[in-house]
């Protein structure tokens, strides 16, 4: 088994408030989802999108978003799976696909000795 | 948030958001005013995107409601302090506003549920502004009050989403200009408005039950929340007089039927087919309380008459129990109240169970201003109806088959196919 964390990027704000709880209400089963199913390891949390990004030798702070909104990170969740076939397709539950949002899945390095 | 989680997958109420968004914008907009009614949907929009974000990770809170109005008020609070100076608010309230030691008491206060309840009834009334058309009114009231977006709208109107977006785009800019609320503490203007605000009730109620849109949950939805609405009317002391009784207890007996009208399949049944076994107990021994308390004062509007009528018919078990004679009667008195051809058109189908269906085409016969009825299925069929009674398939599969060509959705598409069946 392996560790991945799953960052949720973009996705369109809900045209109507019937739209928005329709939304969250998909999330919160697919999160359910993954949990009974063994995946989910840390359900993580939601990001703001605005912070400070501190940069360079001199310590530059400057103020974010520091992406475009579609690649915006909007929050992340660590999951757990056999390998990186197998998050992937558990990520495609995410009902960020149906506001045009993408999941990335990154495996957390391991230190195998 | 210091609000406790609520455990696992409790039950939310599926139209939270909407009502929780009418709740939000009318106590942003009194502390706002009117003609920054734009900036209080941006803060109910940012409330709803946190909430969503928070609780798909950390699930509902227990008091949803509560956790939304606190994101709110907190986000007005900064707001106002961010750009005190460089906008106007509302003109009562600036002075808290402005100062720091009583604007965030002043935010909290508009948040008050009694507040709220009060901004709810003023928004209503302001959204039936003398200078926008009837149906302009209604649909500010299921924008701003019930929280249905424009597409929203259109779908539940059967309308042009360019078309419904410009007639409340329009209707927001005249509330806007309108520079200030409606006063409901202003006995003279109250009643004068009522009427207006009772109409739009109505047609929101009728969109539901009568309405073109093919989603029964939709209509179903509007009938609801015009039964909301007025029941908030029904709150106020000003508010529950007769005429607005009356419109109770007629979207009650009403209600009660929907059940029955539509089978599982989503398929429409004619009143006779209606299983009225299905028809709400409850909501019928509501609307007969409501009708009682409606009868008071010497005025009759057209909401007693049709609560009247709808009372007949909620009280028959069978169809064949329908006492025709006295809808006959109450029609002829909706006549002299509101005349219109659907009103004489259902007066005539009354004729017809009362004395035949050679009686009822006499009566639709005599209708003045038939041919505004042209255009409406339910006209084509009511006479398909009476000539297959008395005997003429022929012109009555014409008339069914006209009415199909008209039918404005799937739901009534199938329903007249089977009549025109019914002519083999």
């Amino acid at each position: 088994m392996a560790d991945f964390l799953y960052l949720y990027r973009g996705g369109e704000a809900p045209k109507s408030p019937a739209e928005g709880q329709e939304t969250m209400q998909k999330w919160m089963a697919w999160m359910k989802e993954l949990g009974e199913k063994g995946y989910l390891k840390a359900i993580g949390s939601p990001l703001e999108k605005t912070g400070k990004l501190v940069s360079g030798k001199s310590k530059v702070v400057s103020d974010g978003p520091f992406a475009e909104a579609k690649d915006l990170i909007g929050g992340y969740t660590l999951v757990t799976a056999k390998n990186i076939d197998e998050a992937v397709e558990a990520s495609k539950g995410c009902p960020i696909f149906l506001v045009n949002g993408a999941v990335e899945v990154r495996p957390i390095l391991q230190m195998n000795m | 948030m210091e609000l406790e989680q609520q455990t696992e997958g409790g039950e939310l109420d599926p139209q939270l958001f909407r009502h929780e968004s009418g709740r939000m914008v009318v106590a942003l907009t009194r502390l706002f005013g009117i003609h920054n009614l734009a900036l209080a949907e941006d803060v109910v929009q940012d409330a709803f995107c946190r909430a969503i974000e928070v609780w798909k990770f950390q699930g509902v809170p227990a008091n949803p409601s509560a956790w939304l109005m606190t994101t709110a008020k907190r986000r007005a609070v900064d707001l106002l302090r961010r750009e005190r100076t460089a906008r106007t608010y509302e003109p009562e309230l600036t002075r808290m506003i402005e100062s720091e030691w009583t604007l965030v008491p002043t935010v909290h206060e508009v948040f008050e549920p009694h507040a709220i309840q009060d901004e709810q009834l003023r928004m209503m009334f302001s959204c039936c502004h003398p200078r926008l058309r009837e149906d302009a009114r209604v649909a500010l009231v299921l924008h701003i009050l019930c929280g249905f977006s424009v597409g929203e709208i259109a779908g539940a109107f059967v309308s042009g989403l360019a078309a419904t977006e410009k007639r409340i785009t329009r209707a927001k800019k005249v509330l806007a200009q309108s520079k200030k609320l409606f006063e409901v503490t202003d006995a003279v203007e109250f009643q004068r408005r009522l009427p207006d605000v009772q109409r739009a009730l109505y047609l929101l109620f009728n969109e539901g039950y009568h309405g073109a849109s093919a989603e029964t949950a939709v209509r179903v939805e509007l009938c609801r929340e015009a039964m909301r609405l007025t029941a908030m009317l029904l709150e106020h002391p000003l508010g529950k007089g007769p005429a607005t009784y009356a419109l109770a207890a007629l979207m009650n007996f009403n209600a009660a039927r929907l059940p029955g009208r539509v089978d599982a399949a989503g398929n429409l049944n004619s009143l006779e087919e209606q299983d009225r076994s299905k028809w709400d107990r409850g909501m019928i021994a509501d609307g007969v309380r409501l009708l009682e308390l409606a009868a008071t004062g010497d005025a009759v509007t057209e909401y007693h008459v049709e609560a009247a009528i709808a009372a007949v018919h909620a009280r028959a078990a069978r169809m064949e129990d329908t006492e025709w004679a006295a809808i006959v009667a109450l029609y002829d008195a909706l006549m002299r109240v509101r005349p219109s051809p659907i009103v004489a058109l259902n007066r005539a189908i009354a004729v017809a169970q009362a004395e035949g269906p050679e009686r009822g085409l006499e009566e639709i016969g005599r209708i003045g201003d038939r041919k505004r009825l042209g255009a409406y299925p339910f006209y084509w069929a009511a006479m398909g109806e009476l000539e297959l009674r008395r005997g003429r398939p022929e012109a009555a599969r014409r008339h069914f088959g006209a009415a199909l060509k008209l039918a404005r959705n799937g739901m009534e598409g199938r329903f007249l196919e089977g009549r025109v069946r019914a002519c083999a």
